[in-house]
């Protein structure tokens, strides 16, 4: 009920902008899509740290941003650079490199955990929250002192080929490669998360964490899994954004940190599927305003998705695909 | 102890009904807690709600506080409709309530736990509490003595400045009782308040619900252990998987064979 | 014992037990030493630079608006456990009501008229305006559980700095907040009539000065120091009036347990949004402040980033105790910027006093000393957040129950581990 206003509502602001030039309508959506599933990547790690330990993971945003840190050296390591042709090989090597990254990456973020979280498992709720910010500190002040404090250039690997669609409006090759990660990623969760042992244990977890000890479960292992898994999300949108933009900074992670963090809540924070949602909606919403379909334009597109959140809180106090859970 | 509480003067209808359920009945999903269930409670009797494990007892108090909305049927109170009412109304009109697991301000001091049943009562404004007017300074002089005559009351009151938390679990539900009492309600509900207790424990608890119902405080008593429920109650309603299945006196009660088909299970 | 001694044992032992009941009470010995620290601090930043003290002093003022913003969000955060990520915007209602209604900044909006309303009535505009917004915000969200109310402050945190940036020229609705430039030229305080005297600074002499401007170079920065020493000894009092008070108990009873409160009668939306309010008042207050003494406000310095500061400050310092969190924002506003600040030209002295002045030149990839330090700062100021945080969880002063609880229940973990093992 509530959607169908929300969905109503866009539509009757987008239908005039569509028809009047749809190509560029669809040109933005594409746009939209590649952003929001970035968001989506680095929304999916807020959405599962919180489930699980109910911390707000400020860090979280900036293992984005070390996810695409890390990979540069790598990309020089095995020999890649701009202009080569984009023959099988590259794409190979690419994927090993990603893989490289996720793996460090959920590594980093694992003793994160031991380090900042776990010895405050059971002080002051607002005793995480703030290592989290000081983690966020760390993180941005290493890759700071490591690249400096202005935009880096991000090797651009991929090929700028575009597919013609209706009129003006083309697909390239890029949108469709953080698409398909994307989309990959997300159902490769699902699966684990829905299929496997330890993805049995983190939802146990989440849903009560005495009861899942008294079951037998490792508490410290299957909260360990759950920020490895976050932080190779996180880590391979990291360097679908460096592939995408070509262009990163040390406090990266700081903004697209809290527009997923957002994503997280606007799905329902807990909820996969949610998060994926969300940081689509968001990127759909930026790109609207950015080309002038809402009112206000760029200069305000952030506005509306934080006008457009409180919302939908107002309205969905637990977001937009969240259980309302019983007063305990 | 002509200081401790007292029932407020009587507003309902001279037949002395406090409180009234009229066909109530409250699902979650498909699943029916309370169904359709009707009794009435008499001003100043010791009424107890028992059944089984999930028979609805809880769910029961819960609707009747107002942290449940009912799906169908009405409360009323005193001659009010309470139906649909939000918890602190229904507090404010004067039904107070204990919770099975103890629910306590556990960082705050015993004697602060207590005033803050009386939070409702008090007149001083924000101007009063930012400035500490003297309005404010009396009031408060009132609520602390009131506070410590319910701490002295319940019997815990070398507890005072502990914290909550820190108490004895028997000085707890002493405690919980004793904030429910500074609402200064006419209907005290009661859910387990012997749970736990050992069995002397369990005589003085109840010894003290004998002393509140003194004070013209009408109790609603839910109670698993059935010497305390058979000792003390006026009237007591069966529940099972949410539904009445007999009501009456103690000794009526006890040999309803319902009752005891329900406790026992079929096959006994 | 003859009558004179043990009259004189009498006082002594009288004075002893006021002094340890005064000393034995650890808020107590932070505020007296706050107390003699204000009083002092001007004459010996005077001394320590050689009569160059007034940037220091100017400094402490600043911070005195961190310490009123850790004070009105601790109302909110530590008193009712409302978790609010957006404070800032709060501080920036404040500063930007006061900066549109004191300066020139209304000429160029649509109503093409200036104001110059006096600091005194906007303070209290300031607050009023705050409070309203914290009101309009609280009460459709205050019924958000936990972390969502934290989210929805913190898009609103987030939306009130780039609108302010936005309504500036060239906005639809016309330039009211100045965009990007910000509201320069505020006008000082100013009072009819002052005393001076040798706490504008020794040597000066007594005198009355008619039509006292706040910027009168007589006076200036002592006089904002004085003024922002008093109100932070206001919202002293009205902060701890209001925790011992009803409203103050009923804030912690929700922060307990919200369901035990509304079943002992707290209406607790309506409590909730009480401390949204007077948080967001106090925030409004500090703003009006600060837009007078900086003569400037700007969208930059109401971003994300101060609100998670004035956070840090109250988490740290230890929640729920008005002193805790005063130490902590003098504390953390000391390190971010002054010392973090200065750091790398302290670092650059010491080099070239300890003659190793070849450190401070660039070479090859060494920047030189200066910049390298600088580049640390984030790294530095992380390191101390963490290890604070994880040494001492409940922050450096939380009142002092916490402090035994957090103890006593890292005991009760053991029993139950102890007796999991035996089944």
């Amino acid at each position: 009920m509530f959607l169908a206003a929300i969905f109503l509502i866009l539509a009757v602001v987008l239908t005039p902008k569509a028809a009047t030039n749809f190509p560029f309508f669809l040109q933005i959506v594409i746009y939209g899509i590649a952003d929001g599933a970035i968001f989506a990547l680095i929304a999916l790690g807020y959405t599962m740290v919180y489930g699980i330990i109910e911390l707000i993971n400020f860090a979280h945003g900036d293992i984005f941003t070390l996810g695409a840190f890390m990979s540069m050296p790598l990309i020089s390591a095995f020999g890649l650079s701009e202009g080569q042709s984009s023959g099988v090989v590259v794409w190979l090597l690419l994927l090993v490199i990603t893989v490289i990254v996720m793996v460090i990456n959920g590594g980093v973020n694992v003793l994160i955990e031991r380090v900042a979280y776990r010895p405050l498992r059971h002080a002051p709720r607002l005793a995480p929250l703030i290592t989290a910010v000081g983690v966020s500190f760390i993180l941005e002040g290493i890759m700071y002192v490591w690249r400096g404090a202005s935009n880096v250039h991000y090797p651009d690997l991929l090929p700028d080929t575009r597919i013609p669609l209706i009129g003006s409006a083309s697909l390239g090759v890029k949108d469709i490669i953080v698409i398909v990660t994307a989309i990959v990623l997300v159902v490769l969760l699902t699966i684990f998360i829905g299929g496997t042992r330890l993805g049995k244990a983190m939802r146990a977890t989440a849903q009560d964490r005495e009861a899942a000890q008294l079951m037998g479960i490792d508490i410290n292992r299957t909260i360990s899994a759950t920020f490895f898994i976050g932080a190779v999300l996180a880590g391979a949108g990291g360097v679908i954004f460096g592939l995408y933009f070509n262009s990163v900074r040390f406090d990266l992670g700081f903004e697209a940190g809290l527009f997923a963090f957002t994503a997280a809540v606007f799905g329902g924070i807990g909820n996969l599927q949610g998060a994926a949602l969300g940081g689509l909606f968001i990127g759909l919403v930026q790109a609207f305003a950015t080309a002038n379909f809402l009112p206000g334009g760029a200069a305000v597109s952030d506005i509306w998705v934080f006008m457009i959140l409180i919302i939908v809180l107002v309205f969905r106090p637990t977001g937009l695909l969240g259980m309302q859970v019983p007063e305990k | 102890m002509s200081a401790a509480p007292t029932g407020k003067t009587p507003s309902s209808p001279a037949d002395g009904i406090v409180l009234q359920l009229d066909q109530v009945t409250k699902r979650f999903g498909g699943l029916t807690a309370v169904d359709n269930v009707s009794f009435q409670i008499r001003r100043g009797e010791i009424f107890a709600l028992i059944g089984p494990n999930g028979a609805g007892k809880t769910t029961l108090f819960n609707t009747v506080t107002g942290m449940y909305k009912t799906t169908s049927g009405t409360i009323v109170f005193q001659g009010k409709d309470i139906t649909g009412l939000k918890p602190y109304r229904v507090a404010g009109l004067g039904i107070a309530r204990t919770f099975q697991q103890i629910r306590l301000f556990s960082y705050m001091s015993a004697l602060d736990n207590i005033k803050v049943g009386e939070h409702h009562r008090m007149r001083a404004r924000l101007w009063d509490s930012l400035f500490k007017t003297p309005r404010a300074r009396r009031e408060e002089r009132e609520v602390e003595a009131k506070a410590m005559e319910l701490l002295k009351f319940v019997g815990i009151e070398d507890q005072a400045y502990n914290y909550a938390r820190n108490l004895p679990y028997g000085h707890q539900r002493r405690l919980e009782i004793a904030r429910a009492l500074a609402t200064n309600p006419s209907l005290l509900l009661l859910d387990e308040p012997a749970a736990g207790a050992n069995p002397q424990e369990k005589r003085q608890l109840m010894e003290l619900v004998e002393r509140v119902r003194g004070q013209g405080i009408t109790i609603l008593l839910i109670e698993h252990d059935m010497k305390v429920v058979m000792g003390i109650s006026d009237r007591i309603l069966v529940l099972d998987y949410g539904e009445r299945i007999a009501e009456g006196k103690p000794q009526e009660v006890r040999t309803n064979p319902r009752v005891i088909e329900a406790y026992l299970g079929k096959s006994a | 014992m003859n009558r004179r001694n043990g009259r004189a044992a009498l006082t002594t032992d009288t004075a002893m037990r006021w002094a340890s009941g005064w000393f034995q009470s650890r808020n107590r010995t932070i505020y007296t030493l706050l107390i003699i620290g204000a009083l002092l601090y001007p004459s010996l930043m005077d001394i320590v630079t050689g009569g160059e003290g007034n940037h220091w002093i100017g400094t402490a003022a600043f911070a005195g608006v961190f310490v009123l913003l850790a004070i009105g969000l601790n109302t909110v955060v530590g008193f009712a456990g409302l978790l609010d990520l957006g404070y800032a915007a709060f501080f920036a209602i404040g500063a930007y009501t006061y900066g549109m209604f004191a300066s020139g900044q209304l000429l160029a909006s649509p109503l093409h008229h200036e104001f110059h309303i006096p600091f005194w009535v906007m303070l209290l505009v300031g607050v009023f305006v705050a409070a309203c917004f914290g009101i309009i915000l609280g009460a459709p969200t205050l019924r958000l559980r936990g972390d969502y109310l934290a989210i929805v402050t913190l898009g609103f945190g987030e939306i009130v700095p780039r609108l302010v940036q936005y309504l500036g020229a060239g906005s639809p609705i016309g330039n009211w907040t100045g965009g990007v430039n910000g509201i320069a030229a505020i006008d000082p305080p100013k009072l009819p009539i002052i005393l001076t005297g040798p706490w504008f600074g020794l040597g000066t002499p007594f005198g009355v000065v008619k039509n006292f401007d706040f910027f009168n170079p007589l006076a200036y920065p002592l006089d904002f120091y004085w003024l922002m020493a008093i109100l932070i000894v206001v919202c002293i009092v009205l902060a701890t009036n209001l925790q011992n008070s009803r409203i103050g108990r009923a804030w912690m009873a929700v922060r307990e347990d919200e369901v035990a409160a509304a079943a002992s009668g707290v209406n607790t939306v309506a409590i909730k949004l009480t401390a949204f309010a007077i948080g967001a008042s106090f925030a409004g207050f500090a703003g009006a402040f600060y837009g007078a003494q900086l003569s400037l406000v700007s969208s930059d310095n109401f971003e994300f980033i101060v609100s998670v500061t004035i956070l840090i400050m109250v988490v740290l310092g230890g929640m729920g105790n008005i002193p805790g969190v005063i130490v902590g924002a003098l504390l953390i506003y000391t390190t971010q910027y002054v010392v973090l600040t200065n750091l790398p030209d302290w670092t650059t002295s010491l080099a070239t006093a300890v003659g190793l002045t070849g450190l401070n030149q660039a070479h090859g990839d060494w920047v030189g000393l200066h910049d390298e330090v600088q580049r640390l700062n984030y790294l530095i100021f992380g390191v101390i957040l963490v290890a604070v945080m994880v040494l001492r969880p409940q922050g450096l002063f939380p009142s002092r129950v916490r402090e035994q609880e957090l103890e006593k229940g890292t005991e009760e973990q053991a029993v139950f581990d102890l007796r999991a093992e035996e089944t």
